[in-house]
């Protein structure tokens, strides 16, 4: 259902414009349109500074990559997906990495699971220009896995940490690899990470992030119950133009908030929180709120 | 919706399962050939002091690199893909730079899941690999010089590398200062290797499983039976009959 309400305004639009963004850059400025999005890239930014900042300038507020890290001494922080794989593996993690991804799963039960792949992650980046670089080159062609794929692989991964004994995931994981390589040596992970760009790019559109990677599947699953969502409260103001489901990243969670009678929230776990929606609207349907807040204007 | 199309729409879906669930296995299975394939460590790959052993190692190490970024010496280093080293996993090769030993082990403190033993709180106790002298052909001690690097770099100098007297065939008169290696002592820290003047050292650390060889558990040593119960497990002579050809006188 979801897909068909997508495509169906679609190609009315594209016909105008080819730039999903061109109705709310007239309404709200170019700033205005690309909040979020600025927003979000000097977080990933911020975030990939802050570690660098030690290896580059001799600055060590914060040691380790995304995997585990320290910041000033005292915060650990681990990734917990990486640590149920380790779990998996065989070996009961130590306190610190115990500790550390208990707080990341608290911290994304609060700010949105998913929020990890659009606030943090840093194939985001590259996903995103590659789905942009998509819409410039007029690429409409492409085969995506079905959805469901991520949460096979997630299964599979540990699947793979129990069979073999090690971290198994860990030897491909795009995600872990990027930060790892800009931070201690890149090696050979250009490959992988070349080879990610241009899945989404030749193969399937929004392929890795909203198809295939475990990662996003695990910080799916915390998202199922997290707190910061999006909601359409303004949904009366929704004049169909689907610039919305144009820019997100997974189109399909938006419908049910968007067109159903029901919670104006996007409660789908897939949801990243990008915060595109909220960006590319002219008619600012959408806003981030708690997902407790079901109001809904009247139109 | 009529039952013919949603037929088709349970066809589609059970389809889009199954296919997914065929490429998860298919990702499994090759995952788990490739990680069964890269478990190997190379011979000059070295773990940090207090690693767990190699197989629970890949397990607990997350590959944060704290313990990299705790090592004072940049001796430490994270595995890049393509190195022969799993993926992301810590590692130094002796010959580049080897383990300075520090008594407060930075490295294990800051092993947040345990895959570096934290309550390692002696370095000397650490058992990071084990030098051999792989070559006695090229050593030049093995020579009858005094070279003696590897001995005078030690850290546990005259415990963990001594230096055994030979007699010197060649010259006969002279004699060779045989370094020799005690893995009861040697912690594989890799200075010896690192320092060996040769163009290629003669003296390697070795990870354990390579440079140790393990007495099959049913063997006894009559000399330790011995000395573990105080007194000769058998009779300490024994008597055979002196048997004479009957002719004999």
């Amino acid at each position: 259902m979801s897909s068909r309400v997508a495509r169906a305004a679609a190609p009315a639009v594209a016909a105008e414009s080819s730039s999903p963004l061109a109705a709310a850059i007239e309404a709200k400025g170019v700033l205005g349109a690309h909040r979020w999005l600025i927003a979000r890239r000097w977080s990933q930014a911020g975030i990939l500074a802050l570690f660098l900042a030690g290896p580059w300038a001799g600055l060590w507020l914060v040691k380790g990559n995304l995997s585990s890290s320290l910041t000033l001494e005292v915060l650990p922080l681990t990734d917990p997906y990486l640590l149920l794989q380790s779990l998996a593996a065989g070996h009961v993690a130590g306190s610190t990495a115990a500790l550390g991804a208990l707080i990341v799963v608290a911290f994304y039960l609060l700010a949105g699971g998913r929020a990890y792949c659009a606030w943090v992650c840093p194939v985001n980046v590259l996903t995103d220009t590659a789905a942009w670089l998509r819409r410039k080159l007029g690429l409409r062609r492409g085969r995506t896995p079905p959805r469901a794929l991520r949460y096979w692989l997630l299964g599979a991964t540990l699947a793979a940490a129990f069979a073999t004994g090690t971290i198994a995931w860990e030897l491909v994981n795009p995600v872990s690899m990027l930060y790892r390589g800009i931070l201690f040596g890149l090696g050979l992970a250009w490959a992988i990470l070349g080879a990610v760009f241009l899945f989404d790019l030749l193969v399937a559109p929004r392929g890795w992030c909203s198809h295939v990677c475990p990662v996003g599947a695990f910080y799916a699953l915390l998202g199922r119950f997290a707190l910061v969502r999006v909601s359409a409260r303004r949904s009366g103001a929704c004049d169909d133009c689907a610039d919305c489901y144009r820019v997100c990243p997974e189109p399909h969670v938006i419908v049910p908030a968007l067109k159903g009678a029901a919670s104006p929230v996007i409660r789908s776990g897939d949801c990243t929180n990008c915060g595109r929606c909220i960006d590319a609207c002219s008619k600012d349907v959408f806003r981030f709120t708690i997902r407790f807040d079901q109001r809904r204007d009247p139109s | 919706m009529d039952s013919s199309s949603s037929a088709a729409a349970r066809r589609r879906f059970l389809q889009g399962i199954a296919g997914a669930a065929g490429s998860a296995s298919l990702c499994a299975l090759g995952l788990s050939l490739y990680a069964r394939q890269t478990r190997a460590l190379p011979a000059d790959a070295l773990r940090p002091p207090g690693a767990l052993d190699e197989d629970r190692f890949s397990a607990a190490c997350v590959r944060c690199g704290l313990c990299v970024r705790a090592c004072p010496y940049d001796t430490l280093k994270l595995s890049e893909p393509g190195d022969n080293v799993v993926t992301g996993t810590p590692y130094f090769v002796a010959r580049k730079i080897p383990c300075e030993m520090c008594p407060d082990i930075p490295c294990a403190k800051a092993c947040p899941t345990g895959a570096l033993d934290k309550a390692l709180s002696d370095i000397a106790a650490a058992r990071m690999g084990l030098a051999v002298l792989v070559d006695q052909e090229t050593c030049l001690n093995y020579q009858g010089l005094r070279c003696d690097v590897c001995y005078r770099v030690c850290p546990l100098i005259d415990r963990a590398i001594t230096l055994e007297l030979r007699h010197n065939e060649r010259t006969g008169k002279h004699a060779m200062f045989i370094p020799t290696v005690h893995a009861d002592q040697c912690t594989g820290c890799g200075k010896c290797e690192r320092s060996c003047v040769l163009d290629e050292a003669a003296i390697k650390v070795l990870p354990l499983v390579q440079a140790r060889g393990a007495l099959g558990a049913h063997y006894r040593l009559g000399w330790k039976e011995k000395e573990k119960a105080g007194r000769a497990l058998g009779p300490e002579v024994i008597e055979l009959p002196v048997r004479r050809p009957e002719a004999a006188p």
